[in-house]
C-alpha cells in the first residue's frame, strides 16, 4: 500500500467521484466542486503565465523595465532604434481591454470591436484550411476506379509469394481490395443524396437516401464503439491506480 | 417467459455496474495476455518511424492531460523508448499545459536506471530527467533530447511554427534557456526542418489542426495517437494521405507496444478491455430482445385502453 500523501488522495477523489454510480451524494459533490474549482484555477494561472505575462509583458519589455525578466523587449528596442514586430502586442493589449469593457454595461458595446476582429480573422483563417484540407483532399480521394486495381495486383504477387510458404493473405485484404471502392464511392453517393432537402425523399430518391442512412448509421456506431472503448480505458486506467499504485495488489 | 424478459429490462443499472466492474477488475488480477494483430493503420506509423534516418528529428507534441493518460500515456512512453533505442532525437512541446509534464512523465517512466544522479564535469546530472537509459542506450537532455513546454494560441502555435521555430518556443523548459544553447535544435529553423512530428491528442487543439496546418500548409508528414473518442475523426485523413498512420485509443497503443518491442501498460490493460466489451455487446444483444420480446405485448395492451 502507498505511502505517499498524494497517492491516497487521489485514491480519495477517485472514489468520491465513482460513488456517483450509486446515486449522488454530498462525497460526490465535494470531489465534483474541488475538481472543477482546481481546473478553472488552474487555467486561469496558465494563461496568465504563457499568454498575459509572457506574451504581452515579456515581449514588450514591460518586465524588463521593472527588473522582473533578464531580457530586453520591443519598447527598449524601439528606443535604441532596431524595429521589432513584438511591438503589434500593444495592439493586441488594446483589444484584450476593449473586450473587458462589456462589464460595463454602459460601454459594453466597445466589446463588439474586438469580437469583430476575432470572428473575422479566424473565419479568414478556417475558410481556407477548411477548403483545403476537409474538402479538396478529400474529394480528391473520392475519385477513385471502382477497383483497387493497383491493391489487387498487389495483392496478387504477395498472395503468389506467401503460398509458398504456405501462408496466406487474410480474407479482408481482398474484401478491401475488391469492395472498398465502390463501398467508398456507393456510400458517398448515398449519403450525399441524403442531406439533398431540396426534393422529397421519395420513390428512388428515397430509397437511395434510406441507403445513405444506413451508412451514416454505420459511422455513428464506428464512433461509438470508439466511444465505449475509450471511456472502458479510462476506467481500466484508474483501476489499474487504485489496485496497483494505490493499495499495491497487482505489479 | 414474457416476465423474465421484462424484468431484465427493469434491472437496476447498479447491476450493470458491478457487471462491468468485475469485467474489467478481474483480468487485472489474472494478467492474461490476448493476441495483439497490428492493424494497417499502425503498422503505417511504425513503418514511417523505421524509415527514419539515425539521428532524425522528431517534434512530439503532446496535446492531452492526466485525464487521457490511460490512452495516450503508453503510447508516448512506447515512442519515447523506441527513439532512444534507435538513436532518434526528439522534441517535446505541447499545445495543452499538461502535455509537457505528460511528456516528462513519461521519459521519468521509460528510464531504467536505478541510480539517482552522477556528477560529470561539475554537472548534477539527474536520471529519468537529464539522462535516460533504455537497454544499453543513453539519452541526453539538450542532446537527445528535449522539452521546450507548453505554448499558448492552439492552431496558431503551429501556424507560427511554420515560420519560425524559435520564435514561437524561444526557451527550454527544464531551464529556462534559451533553445538555440542546446546542441539538439541545431538546423531547426521551422517545422519543415523536423522529419517527422508525432501527435499525442486528446481533443482541440489536436490531430484536426496539426493534419490543417503542418501537413497541409508545411507539408511536414505527421503520425498520430489519438483517443478512441478522436480517432473516428481523425481516420478519413488516414485514407488521403494527409495522415502518416494513426495509433486509435489504447488498442493502437498496445500494437505500438507490440511492434517497438515494449509490452507494457497498453497490452496488459487489452485483457480487461475485451472482456468489457464482450459484455457490453452481451448488454446491447439482450437488452433488444427485450425490448422487442415484450414491445408486442405492451403495443397489445396500449391497443386495449
Amino acid at each position: 500500500m502507498s505511502s505517499e500523501f498524494g497517492v491516497w488522495l487521489a485514491a480519495f477523489f477517485t472514489i468520491g467521484i465513482a460513488s456517483f454510480l450509486y446515486k449522488d451524494n454530498p462525497l460526490y459533490k465535494f470531489c465534483e466542486s474541488v475538481f472543477v474549482g482546481i481546473s478553472a484555477g488552474y487555467w486561469a494561472v496558465a494563461l496568465f503565465w504563457e499568454n498575459l505575462i509572457a506574451k504581452m509583458f515579456d515581449s514588450l519589455g514591460i518586465s524588463y523595465f521593472f527588473g522582473l525578466w533578464p531580457e530586453k523587449g520591443a519598447l527598449q528596442d524601439i528606443f535604441s532604434g532596431v524595429w521589432n514586430w513584438n511591438l503589434l502586442h500593444i495592439l493586441a493589449g488594446i483589444l484584450g481591454i476593449m473586450m473587458l469593457l462589456r462589464l460595463f454595461p454602459k460601454i459594453g458595446w466597445i466589446a463588439r470591436w474586438p469580437l469583430s476582429v476575432i470572428v473575422g480573422s479566424t473565419a479568414g483563417l478556417w475558410m481556407i484550411t477548411y477548403f483545403q484540407s476537409n474538402f479538396l483532399s478529400q474529394l480528391q480521394k473520392t475519385v477513385v476506379p471502382l477497383f483497387d486495381i493497383g491493391r489487387i495486383n498487389e495483392l496478387s504477387e504477395i498472395g503468389a509469394a506467401m503460398s509458398e510458404q504456405g501462408r496466406a493473405i487474410p480474407f479482408d485484404a481482398y474484401f478491401a481490395a475488391y469492395l472498398g471502392n465502390l463501398i467508398l464511392i456507393f456510400g458517398t453517393l448515398t449519403g450525399l443524396v441524403y442531406f439533398y432537402f431540396s426534393k422529397e425523399h421519395k420513390g428512388v430518391f428515397g430509397k437511395t437516401a434510406k441507403v445513405g442512412i444506413y451508412f451514416l448509421m454505420i459511422t455513428f456506431g464506428a464512433s461509438f464503439g470508439y466511444t465505449v472503448m475509450s471511456r472502458m480505458s479510462l476506467l481500466i486506467g484508474r483501476l489499474y491506480f487504485l489496485f496497483s499504485t494505490w493499495l499495491g495488489f497487482v505489479n | 417467459m414474457n416476465k423474465f424478459w421484462e424484468r431484465l429490462l427493469t434491472i437496476d443499472r447498479r447491476a450493470i455496474f458491478v457487471v462491468i466492474f468485475l469485467a474489467l477488475s478481474v483480468p487485472i488480477f489474472l494478467q492474461i495476455g490476448l493476441p495483439i494483430p497490428v492493424t494497417r493503420e499502425v503498422q503505417i506509423l511504425y513503418d514511417a518511424l523505421e524509415d527514419l534516418p539515425r539521428g532524425a528529428k522528431i517534434l512530439v507534441s503532446c496535446d492531452y492531460d492526466p485525464g487521457s493518460e490511460p490512452e495516450l500515456q503508453p503510447m508516448a512512453e512506447a515512442a519515447f523508448k523506441y527513439f532512444v533505442a534507435n538513436d532518434l532525437r526528439f522534441i517535446i512541446i505541447g499545445l495543452w499545459p499538461q502535455g509537457p509534464i505528460q511528456g516528462n512523465r513519461a521519459i521519468e517512466d521509460i528510464n531504467e536506471s536505478d541510480d539517482e544522479l552522477i556528477v560529470e564535469n561539475g554537472d548534477t546530472l539527474y536520471f529519468g530527467a537529464d539522462l535516460v537509459v533504455v537497454g544499453e542506450d543513453t539519452a541526453r537532455y539538450g542532446i537527445d533530447f528535449i522539452n521546450l513546454g507548453f505554448q499558448v494560441g492552439q492552431e496558431l502555435v503551429i501556424q507560427r511554427m511554420g515560420t519560425s521555430f524559435e520564435a514561437t518556443f524561444p526557451s527550454d523548459r527544464r531551464f529556462g534557456r534559451p533553445q538555440k544553447e542546446f546542441p539538439i535544435m541545431e538546423g531547426i529553423y521551422r517545422l519543415a526542418d523536423f522529419d517527422f512530428v508525432l501527435n499525442l491528442s486528446a481533443g482541440y487543439p489536436g490531430t484536426v489542426e496539426w493534419v490543417q496546418f503542418a501537413v497541409d500548409r508545411f507539408h511536414v508528414p505527421v503520425g498520430a495517437g489519438n483517443t478512441a473518442v478522436q480517432a473516428p475523426l481523425a481516420y478519413p485523413y488516414l485514407d488521403t494521405g494527409q495522415l502518416t498512420g494513426i495509433l486509435g485509443g489504447m488498442k493502437g497503443g498496445a500494437e505500438f507496444e507490440r511492434l517497438v518491442g515494449h509490452r507494457a501498460r497498453a497490452t496488459m490493460s487489452m485483457t480487461s478491455q475485451t472482456m468489457a466489451h464482450i459484455f457490453v455487446m452481451l448488454f446491447i444483444v439482450v437488452g433488444n430482445i427485450a425490448f422487442f420480446v415484450t414491445r408486442g405485448k405492451s403495443e397489445r395492451r396500449d391497443l386495449r385502453k
